[in-house]
């Protein structure tokens, strides 16, 4: 019974805290991007417009649900559940408290927790190319192709960031790498962060990098077919799955819910949640800032900047975990400057603007 | 510093901009219900006024009118020497705001009007009868082919300027 009651408990709070964190982070967003834009962004609904995606919610609900005549209906039906569920899965082995050496997670402590989190995330990919093969739209399926060659480009220097953390932690549990950071690995491997930091941002399709939902080109991308709580469902599993992302970057390289000098460590979920929603404003500020890319510089981006660097950069860490073991503190000087040449010395080998052709 | 312009400065630069635009700029949208402008003063706003001491029932309003939304009935019994208007319907929901009956008019009894705010919830209501067509407290002429009305009306404001509030 005990494993019963355990995995309702893991559903009970998957089902409350990611939607609500998820309303949270629509509203945040919302109210953000206005801020960019110097405007005040939703207000309407309830004290500074929080109620609004609430209300979204509603509307999301009420609307009818339209399958189309020339689609595949159960590809349809089942491509978004396809991209939810995984998002929702991640959560599984994320840390987020420790009392007296016990740590909690939502499940038992996985010793290959990130290779998991990296696995099941790549499955929402496929709810993407089934939503665009069951639409049976030219522009779903030219935004699923975008998205394929996307993540599968992105997927590499991804991994290999964080395999530089695994590298210094020597472990894959999330676990064992919060508890190896007693300085957060954001300093520890500036390098490592920022290749972490831009894939996962191409991994979620967010600006500078959201061809696929690419509005002034193919209208709304994937998603253009669904309506309903069938495009709530594409719309909550996006979120999570920023949620989710954010949550392994606090997790990996800010420290998870260890407090700065071990302040606060009682109230471990909270340091978590701040982390988390820190991640997700800078997301927000790149989105606010940058324009997007073109496919061309996309997938140059990946193959000569992030893919290089990201080798080097698991160079540069295994080489001072064998000279240093333990990874003193003060190696975090020697690998900004590291990280500082590395970034300038590729920029001049790789011109963003290069290629174009006139005709 | 321009020399490191290529190597990722500008990404740098911009997330600066912005980010010191999102914490000190004050909004620069109209906070509409709470704050409302005050429109130009020769706007040919979306409703009719028209003066019933001026009018004469002469119907070159109804003419010139290129939708035939303009209505006018008058009685044959002359009272001071003027034709009676019986009826002066103007179908708003037709009318796409020319102004030409306001031009047309030799008498100076129509203008067009400087509210904004005329959403109905049926179309017929739209159709104003000529109680619902005279000057009223927010129903106030524009000064759109009336440069004589012009002095008296606030002066617009524009936010491209910074105001908020006419001066």
């Amino acid at each position: 019974m005990d494993w019963l009651l355990h995995w309702l408990f893991y559903v009970g709070v998957i089902m409350g805290v990611v939607p609500g964190m998820v309303m949270f982070f629509i509203w945040l967003e919302r109210r953000g991007l206005g801020r960019f834009q110097i405007r005040p962004g939703p207000n309407r609904a309830g004290p500074f417009g929080v109620l609004q995606p609430v209300a979204d919610a509603i509307k999301v609900l009420t609307k009818e649900d339209i399958v189309p005549a020339a689609g595949d209906r159960w590809v349809h039906f089942i491509a978004p559940l396809v991209v939810f569920a995984p998002a929702m899965l991640v959560f599984a082995v994320i840390p987020f408290q420790e009392d007296g050496g016990v740590v909690r997670g939502l499940a038992p402590d996985l010793n290959i927790g990130i290779l998991y989190i990296v696995a099941v995330s790549s499955i929402s990919t496929i709810g993407v190319f089934m939503a665009a093969w069951g639409s049976n739209n030219k522009y779903s399926l030219i935004s699923a192709f975008r998205t394929m060659a996307q993540v599968v480009s992105y997927e590499i220097p991804l991994a290999l960031a964080i395999l530089g953390v695994v590298l210094a932690a020597g472990s894959m549990s999330l676990t064992a790498i919060v508890k190896a950071q007693e300085v957060p690995f954001i300093l520890m491997q500036p390098l490592g962060f920022l290749i972490f930091f831009i894939a996962a941002a191409a991994e979620l399709n967010r600006t500078p990098f959201d061809l696929m939902e690419a509005d002034s080109e193919m209208v709304a991308g994937y998603h253009i077919e669904y309506s309903g709580m069938k495009f709530g469902l594409f719309f909550l599993g996006e979120y999570a799955y920023t949620l989710g992302i954010s949550a392994i970057a606090a997790t990996l390289f800010l420290g998870g819910w260890k407090g700065p000098w071990g302040i606060g460590s009682e109230v471990g979920v909270l340091w978590l949640v701040v982390k988390i929603v820190l991640v997700f404003l800078v997301v927000l500020w790149l989105r606010g800032t940058f324009p997007r890319v073109r496919v061309d510089q996309l997938m140059g981006f990946a193959w000569k900047f992030l893919f290089p660097l990201s080798l080097i950069n698991i160079f540069i860490v295994a080489a001072e975990s064998l000279a240093w073991p333990g990874l003193p503190w003060w190696l975090l000087f020697p690998n900004f400057g590291i990280a500082l040449v590395l970034v300038v010395l590729w920029s001049g080998l790789f011109r963003l603007g290069g290629g174009r052709v006139q005709v | 510093m321009s020399r490191f312009e290529r190597f990722g400065l500008g990404l740098a630069r911009g997330l600066a901009l912005t980010g010191k635009t999102a914490l000190t700029r004050p909004n620069i949208t109209v906070q509409y219900p709470e704050e409302r402008l005050n429109v130009s003063r020769r706007l040919r706003g979306p409703e009719l006024i028209w003066v019933s001491l001026k009018c004469t029932g002469c119907a070159t309003c109804a003419k010139s009118c290129p939708q035939g939304s303009i209505e006018l009935v008058t009685s044959l019994e002359l009272v001071d020497n003027k034709y009676q208007v019986d009826e002066f319907l103007v179908d708003h929901g037709r009318c796409m705001f020319c102004g030409l009956c306001v031009e047309a008019c030799p008498f100076d009894a129509l203008y067009m009007g400087r509210g904004y705010e005329r959403a109905t919830y049926r179309r017929g209501d739209l159709v104003l009868p000529k109680e619902k067509l005279q000057m009223s407290a927010d129903r106030q002429p524009s000064a759109y082919f009336r440069p004589e009305v012009e002095a008296d009306l606030p002066l617009q404001t524009l936010l491209v300027y910074g105001q908020r509030k006419a001066k």
